[in-house]
This record gives C-alpha cells, sequence and structure tokens, in this order.
C-alpha cells in the first residue's frame, strides 16, 4: 500500500511541477501578483510529495519487500541497515528519485527564501526549475519507475552489487546530486533573468548563494567519490579522466567560471551577458553528464546498466533545455544592458582571464570527452583520448590560471597597479621558489614536474595567508605595524574575504597532493607468512592469511605490519578479497596505513595454492592532501556563504573601528 | 566518481573470469630497466575489453596477454617505439590512450589552444568597440522597493 501511495505521490508531483510552471506565466498575463503565491505553494507541495515518495521506497527497501522490481534486483535480506537504506539510489531508478528530490527540494528552498529574492524573480525562477521538475518526473514516470511490482514475488532479493556496499555510497551521491541539481537553481535565475530581460546586481546577489552551496556540494562529492575510487578499486588510482567523472568535472570548472563572474557583475555591473551564458553552460553541462551516465552512449568503466528508450528520452530533454535555452539566449540577451568599461589590469580583469583559462579547460575535457564518440560517427575511425591526452593539455592550462590567482586578489578593482601587486606578492613568490628549490636539492632525479607543483601550490597558500594580513595591516593612512590590531581587523574583515583566501589555499593543498605523487612508489611480490615487500620508506611483513566471514561475504584476510627502514614498527595494515555468493562476485578491500598525510596502500591478490599470495603494495606521500584541500576548499565556499553581503540589503558591520565591507572600495 | 562508477565496474568484474590483480608477480621481468620500459608503454596501451583503463592496471585476461607481449617484445630487443608500433598495427589506434597527433585529431589537440586563442581575441574586440553604456538609474517603484528592504533589515 505504501508502495502505491508514494507512486501516487509522484503523479501528483508531477501535477504540482506543472502547476509551478503556469503560475508566473499566468500572473504575467493577468497581472495579478497574487497568483505568484501558487507558484511557491506549487514548489513546497512538489518537494512533500517527491520526498514522500522517497521514504516509501526506502520503507520497501528497509523492510525488504520483494513485491517491488527494484528491491529485488538492488538488496537482499542479509544486507547489513546501512546499506539497504543507501542502496536505495545505488541503482538507476533510485538516484533519478533522489535526484528529483533535490531539485524539488532546492525549488521550495527558493520558494522558502522571502527575503533575499525579489517575489518577481523568484516566482520566474521557480516556473523555469518548476519545467525541469515536470521532465525529469515523467520521465521517472514512463521510463524507470522504481515502484513497478513483481508477481509473484520471490523470497530472496540479487543483492546490491558489492562493490557499493560501501559507506561511500551513503555519502557521495547525495553530495555530488546536491551540486549538480544545485545548478539547475542558477540555471533558472538565468533564464527569469532573460525572461524578464533585466539583470542586475540584485540579480548577481540572489543567485551567488544558489551557485555557491551548489558548488560547495559538487566539490565535496566530487572529492568523496574520487577517494572512493581510490580504496574501492585496489589500484590506488585517484582520477581516472573517465567519461563519467569528466561528466562531474566539466559543472564543477564551469560553475567555478560562474562564481567568479558573478562577483565581476555584482561588484562592477558588467559580464552580465557572460554570467548568463555561464549559468546556462553550467547547468548543461550538468544535464549532458546525466545524459553520459544514463544513456549507455559513451563506453566508461562505470555505467548503469542502459535501455535505449531512457536514452532516446535524455537526449530529448538536452535538446530541449539547453536547445531552448540557448535559443532564449540568443533571443534575448541583447536585451541585457552591457555596463562597466575596464582596463585590463584590474581586479576584474584577472577574473576574466580567470574565467577564460577555466572556460577553456572545460571545453579541453569537453571535447576529449566526446570526440571519439563524433570522430567514430562521422568516419568511422576508433580512437580513445585517456589520461595521457588530458595531463598534456589541462595541466598547461591550470598552471597560468594558478599562477594568476594571487596576483587578481593583490589588484584593485577598476584600475590596478601591477607593480605595486608584484610587490605585494613578492614574498610569496620567493618563498614558493624556495620551497620548490629545497624539495629539488633533497629529491634530485625525480620528476621534475613535482617540485614545481610543491612550488605552485605554496605560493598559492602564501599568497592567500598574505591577502588576509594584508587586508588586515590595511594600506596608506590606515595602516598599522601592531600585531593585535592586526589580529583583530583580521577577525573582522568580512567572511567572504576569509572563504576566498581559505578557498584558493585549499586549491593550494590540492595541488601539493597532485604534485607529492611523482614521488609515489610501488611493489609487487608474492608472499608467504613471514615474507617482506619494501616500498618507499617502508617495509611491510606478512604475518598470516586467515578466512573471515562477514554478513552476506566471506573473505580472505591477509595481515600485514608496517615497519621503518629502522625496524620500528609503524602500524598494522589489513587487506582482503571479499566473495559474495549472492552475485558470485569477488572485491577486493584495500587496506590503508595513514602516516601523517602520507598513506600506505596495501592489495590483495589471488591467493595461491601453496598459501602464497599476491600483494601489491604502494607508497603514496602526502596523498591525503587531495582530498583535505577540496575539502578546505569547501569549507571556504561556506564561510563565504556566511557572509552579511549574501543578504540583500544588510548593512555593512558597523562596529568600532573594522574595516568596512571591502578594503579597496569597489565603486 | 559516481555511484554509476562501481556498476559496470561490476560487470565489468564478471565478464572478467576469476578477477586477478594486474600487474602480477610471476610477469615482472628481470631486468629491472627493462620492467620499467614495460610499464611506460603498458602505462598507455588501452585494455580492450574493460574500457578506459590501462593494461597496467586492468584484471583482464586480454590485458595480461597484452602486458605479456610488450615484454615479450622488448626482450626480443625492440625498442619502445617499435613495441608501440607492433601493438598498434595488431590492434589499431584504438588500444593508444594518448592519441596520435594526425589529421583526424587535429581539432582534439588544437581545442585548448584554440578556446585560449579565440578568447583573448574575443575580448580584443570586446574592449575596442564597447560604448560606455550610460548608467540606468533606478525607477521610483524600484527606489521604493529598495527602501522597504533596507527597513526590513
Amino acid at each position: 500500500m505504501i508502495v502505491e501511495t508514494g507512486h501516487f505521490a509522484l503523479a501528483l508531483a508531477l501535477a504540482l511541477s506543472l502547476v509551478q510552471t503556469a503560475m508566473p506565466v499566468w500572473a504575467a498575463r493577468s497581472g495579478d501578483p497574487t497568483l505568484r503565491q501558487a507558484t511557491f505553494q506549487a514548489a513546497l507541495g512538489a518537494f512533500a510529495c517527491v520526498l514522500f515518495a522517497f521514504a516509501a521506497l526506502t520503507w520497501a527497501h528497509v523492510t525488504s519487500d520483494f513485491s517491488v522490481q527494484n528491491v529485488v534486483e538492488n538488496s537482499h535480506t542479509q544486507k547489513p541497515l546501512i546499506y539497504k537504506i543507501s542502496g536505495v539510489w545505488g541503482n538507476h531508478e533510485g538516484s533519478m528519485l533522489l535526484w528529483v528530490l533535490i531539485l524539488t527540494l532546492f525549488g521550495a528552498c527558493v520558494a522558502a527564501a522571502r527575503n533575499s529574492v525579489p517575489p518577481k524573480l523568484r516566482a520566474n525562477t521557480l516556473g523555469v526549475q518548476g519545467l525541469i521538475s515536470f521532465v525529469f518526473l515523467l520521465f521517472i514516470i514512463t521510463t524507470s519507475n522504481p515502484f513497478t511490482r513483481v508477481v509473484p514475488a520471490p523470497l530472496e532479493g540479487r543483492d546490491l552489487n558489492p562493490l557499493l556496499q560501501d559507506p561511500g555510497l551513503a555519502i557521495h551521491p547525495p553530495l555530488l546530486y546536491l551540486g549538480y541539481v544545485g545548478f539547475s537553481i542558477s540555471f533558472a535565475f538565468a533564464a527569469a533573468a532573460l525572461i524578464e530581460g533585466r539583470i542586475d546586481a540584485v540579480w548577481a546577489r540572489a543567485v551567488r548563494p544558489w551557485t555557491l552551496s551548489a558548488w560547495c556540494f559538487l566539490t565535496l562529492g566530487i572529492a568523496m567519490g574520487s577517494y572512493w575510487a581510490y580504496y574501492e578499486l585496489g589500484w590506488g588510482g585517484w582520477w581516472f579522466w573517465d567519461p563519467v567523472e569528466n561528466a562531474s568535472l566539466m559543472p564543477w570548472i564551469a560553475g567555478t567560471a560562474l562564481l567568479h563572474s558573478t562577483v565581476v557583475m555584482e561588484k562592477r555591473d558588467a559580464l552580465k551577458v557572460w554570467t548568463v551564458l555561464l549559468a546556462i553552460l553550467t547547468f548543461s553541462l550538468s544535464l549532458v553528464g546525466t545524459f553520459i551516465v544514463r544513456s549507455g552512449v559513451l563506453t566508461s568503466v562505470h555505467s548503469f546498466a542502459t535501455d535505449p528508450t531512457r536514452g532516446v528520452f535524455i537526449l530529448a530533454i538536452l535538446v530541449l533545455f539547453i536547445g531552448g535555452s540557448l535559443a532564449l539566449f540568443a533571443w534575448r540577451a541583447p536585451l541585457l544592458r552591457q555596463g562597466g568599461l575596464f582596463a585590463p589590469i584590474s581586479r576584474e580583469g584577472s577574473l576574466v582571464l580567470n574565467n577564460l583559462f577555466l572556460v577553456a579547460a572545460c571545453a579541453t575535457v569537453f571535447v576529449g570527452t566526446l570526440y571519439p564518440l563524433l570522430l567514430e560517427m562521422l568516419t568511422g575511425d576508433k580512437i580513445t583520448v585517456g589520461p595521457p591526452f588530458f595531463n598534456s593539455t589541462f595541466v598547461p592550462l591550470a598552471i597560468p590560471l594558478l599562477l594568476i590567482v594571487p596576483f587578481g586578489q593583490a589588484l584593485a578593482w577598476k584600475r590596478g597597479d601591477l607593480h605595486a601587486a608584484t610587490q605585494r606578492l613578492f614574498f610569496a613568490l620567493a618563498l614558493a621558489l624556495a620551497a620548490g628549490l629545497a624539495v629539488l636539492a633533497f629529491h634530485s632525479g625525480g620528476p621534475w614536474m613535482a617540485p614545481v607543483g610543491i612550488g605552485l601550490g605554496a605560493y598559492l597558500i602564501i599568497g592567500s595567508v598574505l591577502e588576509i594580513v594584508g587586508r588586515a595591516r590595511g594600506y596608506g593612512a590606515r595602516r598599522t605595524r601592531a600585531a593585535g590590531e592586526i589580529a583583530r581587523r583580521a577577525i573582522g574583515l568580512p567572511r567572504s574575504a576569509w572563504g576566498t583566501a581559505f578557498a584558493h589555499a585549499g586549491v593550494g593543498v590540492v595541488v601539493i597532493g597532485i604534485a607529492a605523487q611523482g614521488w609515489a612508489s610501488e611493489g609487487l611480490a608474492s608472499l608467504n607468512p613471514g615474507g617482506t615487500l619494501t616500498v618507499g620508506p617502508y617495509v611491510a611483513t606478512l604475518d598470516s592469511v586467515a578466512p573471515r566471514k562477514g554478513p552476506n561475504y566471506e573473505e580472505a584476510g591477509a595481515f600485514l605490519t608496517i615497519r621503518n627502514r629502522e625496524g620500528n614498527e609503524i602500524g598494522k595494515v589489513e587487506t582482503g578479497r571479499r566473495f559474495y555468493p549472492s552475485r558470485q562476485m569477488t572485491v577486493t578491500e584495500s587496506g590503508l596505513l595513514t602516516i601523517g598525510a602520507s598513506q600506505v596502500y596495501a592489495s590483495l591478490g589471488e591467493v595461491g595454492k601453496d598459501g602464497a599470495i599476491g600483494l601489491r603494495l604502494y607508497y603514496k606521500p602526502l596523498v591525503l592532501l587531495i582530498w583535505l584541500g577540496a575539502v578546505v576548499m569547501a569549507l571556504g565556499g561556506g564561510l563565504s556563504l556566511t557572509d552579511r553581503r549574501m543578504r540583500v540589503g544588510a548593512p555593512a558591520k558597523a562596529k568600532g573601528r573594522a574595516l568596512p565591507a571591502s578594503a579597496v572600495p569597489a565603486e | 566518481m559516481s555511484v554509476t562508477a562501481r556498476c559496470a565496474l561490476a560487470a565489468a568484474l564478471l565478464l572478467a573470469p576469476l578477477p586477478a590483480l594486474a600487474v602480477q608477480p610471476g610477469e615482472v621481468m628481470k631486468d629491472p630497466a627493462l620492467e620499467h620500459r614495460a610499464r611506460e608503454i603498458s602505462e598507455g596501451l588501452r585494455c580492450l575489453v574493460c574500457q578506459n583503463q590501462s593494461i597496467d592496471d586492468s584484471d583482464a585476461p586480454l590485458a595480461k596477454d597484452l602486458r605479456l607481449l610488450v615484454r615479450d617484445r622488448l626482450a626480443k630487443g625492440d625498442s619502445n617505439e617499435a613495441v608501440r608500433d607492433y601493438i598498434v598495427a595488431r590492434y589499431g589506434e584504438f588500444v593508444l590512450l594518448r592519441p596520435v597527433f594526425a589529421l583526424h585529431t587535429l581539432i582534439l589537440w588544437l581545442t585548448p589552444a584554440l578556446a585560449v586563442v579565440l578568447g583573448l581575441f574575443g575580448l580584443w574586440r570586446l574592449a575596442r568597440r564597447r560604448p560606455t553604456a550610460p548608467v540606468r538609474h533606478l525607477s521610483a517603484a524600484e527606489e521604493a522597493e529598495v527602501a522597504a528592504l533596507l527597513r526590513r533589515e
């Protein structure tokens, strides 16, 4: 009964999302603004309905209701409760439902954001967003219904794919979807601005928190996915340039560009048309990602079991939204007034360069991902565009981009002074160079890119610190040398200044983590108990190999002791191979020993008849920085979100002698 | 990486009989210099049955065959290029993870440079001919709205 009610709630949500779309149009035609209220109610109602449907499906999974097809295919009575819950979105139908749940959640948040978004803009935005909900709900109901029943109901389910039976599944997809789908709001805002034919700083302020929160979630989601792949897939890689990974990276890059261009729009009333286009492109790339993952058009290490009707439906959605929004853009963008002349050497000038490099990087990933498909369609030639291509094209675009980050911050709005900025950054440049050289001296003979990366990362971090210190110390007449005063002013700086510093320093941390992988090392051996294998500065001893039994799997476990070269014990690691009888699958469970930010990574191969095991061991120096850096970036985004400026009309803090909202006035 | 990641990987694992773990201890060559070269080559070769994985990382039996083939050619004294050419001749360009630079991949390889150059050109054009737009003042209704918002805060 609950299952049927869930199905009915989906249909109700479909109808409500149609109301959500129709009402703003009606309000505009009839000139009766009270009709807009209905849009807000419909958005809240649609969210409630989808939430109910989602809860119903979760109920079916938790209670192992095997009369539901989706539960049969993805669950098992013996499966631990957490995987019964996360298994709800560990399949195509359920994850689509989560997708729409988050879509309507964002809609409900916008509907509730009474104070920060003007009503007309809010209604039009929700109207556009309602159309997205409508189309995706239609997609679920017609091609991917998670509530289909099976008669007769089997006694046992087929269990969830063992690779998905991991805490990663509980966290990664919701975060990723919050990011992907969050950009639908920026998209809807852009479309609403085009429909109104008006865009200004109020729009920029209204859209920024949504873009920023989507960006934070996507950052965390990608990082979480990368870490999950790193420990789960068993070969120690953390980024594979796989089409599905690229599908999440593209909206992230475009979203990063969007965040920066909205700042220019808000402060300088410039880049309006460009910002609108970026907002459209960012969500379009999220949709392309959905298409890539679910249509099976691109061969990827990972994709859902595919069904041609779904692919065609999603393609139609793509054409509708991307084509429709670009047509709207071509038609209405000339109406948007261009404003703000600016000099190339200024903060906005550097932000334009930032956008240029980000968009070029995004285009590279886009072309690289889809090129094999297009080439095969046009000429029949089959080629592969793999990691070496992306590494050799993406990195040369990323380096100049990262080099201008601290410069952009050091330049003033409107008219910057490159010479003064260089002087301010001299300390950062010198320290970074010293860091790179010091590393080179200790590790001569290693890969040359690694010290460059360390230097670049150090430069970004020091640049961020200098920015905060510089602003706290003040310039010209306001300049102070008293440490107490500097600290007091630093605390008084706007949260967005701290947010920017954290986010940029986080990028530096990621860069250092990636660069350090140049010194990663690997060991491979066939070992008997008592045998040893040396990797990097550590020696692993195989203590024993023993079978174990889990709730729904059997495991062969290998137990290792890690010692340093002097023979002192550092820690113990266990790695195993799990066999899941319900799916007849074997999965490697890698073992990790964290030493500071570095890790020793053990992966068990085949267990021979004589008791010898195949063991692969990696030493991954500072590898955790890759993901910790991403967390620092998201933290920066979160700090910016709490800035008072995020609320329209919030007056600048008038407390003591704290600096005004910006040390260098914007206008 | 997404959820979906693990789904098809599962499919890949199901297709591969008993998954072995990438490079096996038994495959490693005696001469470390040769083994190093073998790794260099196999990192750039794609596993043909499991999509977007190098044969170095792959568990599939075909990848193992390719790894052994690479090592066999190296042991016979082939240069790295000769080994690569030999494999491309047998399996086609599809096997190379790094696409060759040729006419049919021109657009692919030039995309990054083209994007930057076109972007700079666009900016230059824009900077030259942008007219100064007159400042648009708020209408009376908008002024009232702003005042109302400020009061509420």
